[in-house]
């Protein structure tokens, strides 16, 4: 019952989100605005977690493939397939989940309990399409080149790792990376990004928007911000696996 | 002119409003006082459209404007300004820049008079050399005039101060007061206040509307609120030891 409620509600922000905006120019700087917000400010996070991630998954390759039957690139190849297939577009959106999503479910979740939401709709501007639409559209286009920054970097931090611990040799890793490739496999995780991202802005500021209460309320609103959209890119994600990859 | 007609909401089983009906003339202030927690807010969130009223109508000059749909509110809405009892000043732009919002988002003017105007609202508010300070940096009676201010840039005709002089200082709360009723009249605004500041009752209280345990206990103006034989309105107007000695003498 209140889940229905809360999807039901959580559609007709969405629906009050997308409408015709009041001013072009004003809508188009605050994509920007909040591309910058929500995206560049978490370029550094997604870098360091990336180059890890890789390191950890070539290295866990390589020790599980310790048989001279199967050749040494194949440490590449997979890893290059689990950080464009799942790593990176899942991982990384869950952990923006959390960076970006309680920044967007605090910030309107404050704007609401001090009344900056209403004093915007008494001016007559449509608060869901000024405050929530930017967001959301801000995720989806900056999102898929944090996602393909990681791609880049957690391939990267598999090679070092392999020159690190010299559990394989450079040259076979490189050639791995580039053996087998399937453009189709950029598509899937593009698709994946994008989606994952219009929940995560949604979903948060869903929960920010109808915050009732104070201080305590917009903390709460913030934890379930993350917790929701977390929850529904895991779903989302094997849906899309599902339906992508069948 | 603005009419509100048998407005009545109640939050969980607690009757907040019972049936207030008033009429909020144009050219003059009118004030709605009362105790605290006893609706006012909720009364003015009414008549804009905030809250949602179980019961009755607000009409704007005839424009039957509880009926309307979101997009039809817009209209009348651009031309309300309020001021919030918090207020609900945007925490990511400066002074000047919220006092030039709505100008950016519904005129065509150009950042020279906008700034223009902005500069002349923080004047009428006396504040000066703000421009460039966000919220946060503000004491609590500079963001209430800034509020103010903002409410003011667009010349609304139709103005709601929710407790636009708590937490000045009484210099600055008369000069708020004055500039309230002075726009009032230049502009031809319908202007409703709503205070508990007894000096602004006998200062700009033009018409007043008692609201007393959710219903409109009384109403009259500046002239006769002294007089009244209204007890609970005589509770309220006779506290301070100021208020006691305008008290009429009985019989004389
Ligand atoms: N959103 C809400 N949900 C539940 N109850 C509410 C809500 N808003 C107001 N109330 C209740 O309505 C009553 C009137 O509140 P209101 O804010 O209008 O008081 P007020 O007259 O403005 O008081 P003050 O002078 O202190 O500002 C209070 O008892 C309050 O608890
Ligand atoms: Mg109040």
């Amino acid at each position: 019952m209140k889940f229905l409620f809360h999807f039901g509600r959580y559609l007709s922000l969405i629906r009050q989100a997308f409408q015709q905006p009041q001013k072009q120019s004003i809508y188009v700087r605050q994509i920007l605005v909040e591309m910058e917000n929500l995206g560049l400010a978490s370029v550094g996070i997604v870098a360091i977690i990336s180059v890890f991630m890789g390191a950890v998954v070539a290295i866990q390759m390589a020790f599980n493939i310790d048989t001279p039957l199967i050749p040494s690139y194949t440490i590449g190849f997979v890893t290059r397939q689990s950080v464009i297939l799942e790593f990176s577009p899942t991982i990384i959106s869950l952990i923006l989940a959390g960076k970006v999503g309680s920044r967007i479910a605090s910030e309107l979740g404050t704007m609401r309990v001090t009344e900056q939401i209403d004093a915007l709709e008494i001016m007559g501007i449509n608060p869901a399409t000024f405050l929530v639409l930017p967001k959301i559209v801000a995720s989806m286009l900056i999102n898929p080149f944090l996602i393909g920054m990681s791609m880049i970097l957690s391939v990267g931090g598999g090679w070092l790792a392999g020159i690190a611990t010299g559990l394989f040799p450079s040259a076979e890793y490189i050639y791995g990376i580039q053996s087998f490739f399937h453009l189709y496999d950029i598509f899937y995780a593009l698709i994946k990004t994008v989606v994952f991202a219009f929940i995560i802005a949604s979903v948060s500021a869903y929960n920010g928007y109808y915050t009732k209460g104070g201080a305590l309320e917009v903390g709460e609103a913030s934890t379930n911000g993350v917790v929701y959209s977390s929850i529904a890119i895991i779903f989302m994600n094997l849906i899309l696996t599902q339906i992508l990859l069948a | 002119m603005i009419e509100g007609k048998n407005i009545s909401k109640t939050f969980g089983d607690r009757k907040v409003l019972e049936n207030v009906s008033l009429t909020l003339e144009k050219g003059i202030t009118n004030l709605i006082i009362g105790q605290s927690g006893m609706g006012k807010t909720v009364l003015l969130k009414c008549l804009v459209g905030l809250v949602k009223a179980d019961q009755g109508q607000v009409f704007y000059d005839n424009r039957a404007f509880s009926k309307m749909s979101f997009n039809e509110m817009k209209e009348i809405r651009q031309e309300i300004g309020m001021l919030f009892q918090g207020g609900a000043l945007f925490d990511s732009l400066t002074v000047e820049q919220n006092v030039m919002f709505p100008l950016t988002m519904f005129t065509t003017q150009t950042p020279q008079q906008k700034l223009e105007r902005a500069n002349f609202c923080l004047s009428r508010v006396n504040l000066e050399n703000v421009n460039k300070l966000f919220p946060s940096e503000l004491s609590g009676g500079m963001k209430k005039r800034v509020a103010i201010a903002r409410a003011i840039s667009m010349n609304p005709r139709y103005l709601f101060c929710d407790e636009p002089n708590s937490g000045l200082d009484p210099q600055t709360a008369h000069l708020i007061d004055e500039l309230i009723k002075e726009i009032t009249l230049e502009y031809n605004m319908t202007t409703v206040v709503v205070t508990h500041d007894m000096n602004s009752v006998l200062e700009i209280g033009e018409k007043i509307y008692f609201l007393y345990q959710g219903k409109l206990w009384w109403e009259g103006d500046k002239h006769n609120i002294l007089h009244t034989d209204n007890t609970e309105l005589q509770a309220f107007v006779f506290t301070s030891e100021l208020t006691k000695r305008l008290r009429p003498k009985k019989g004389g």
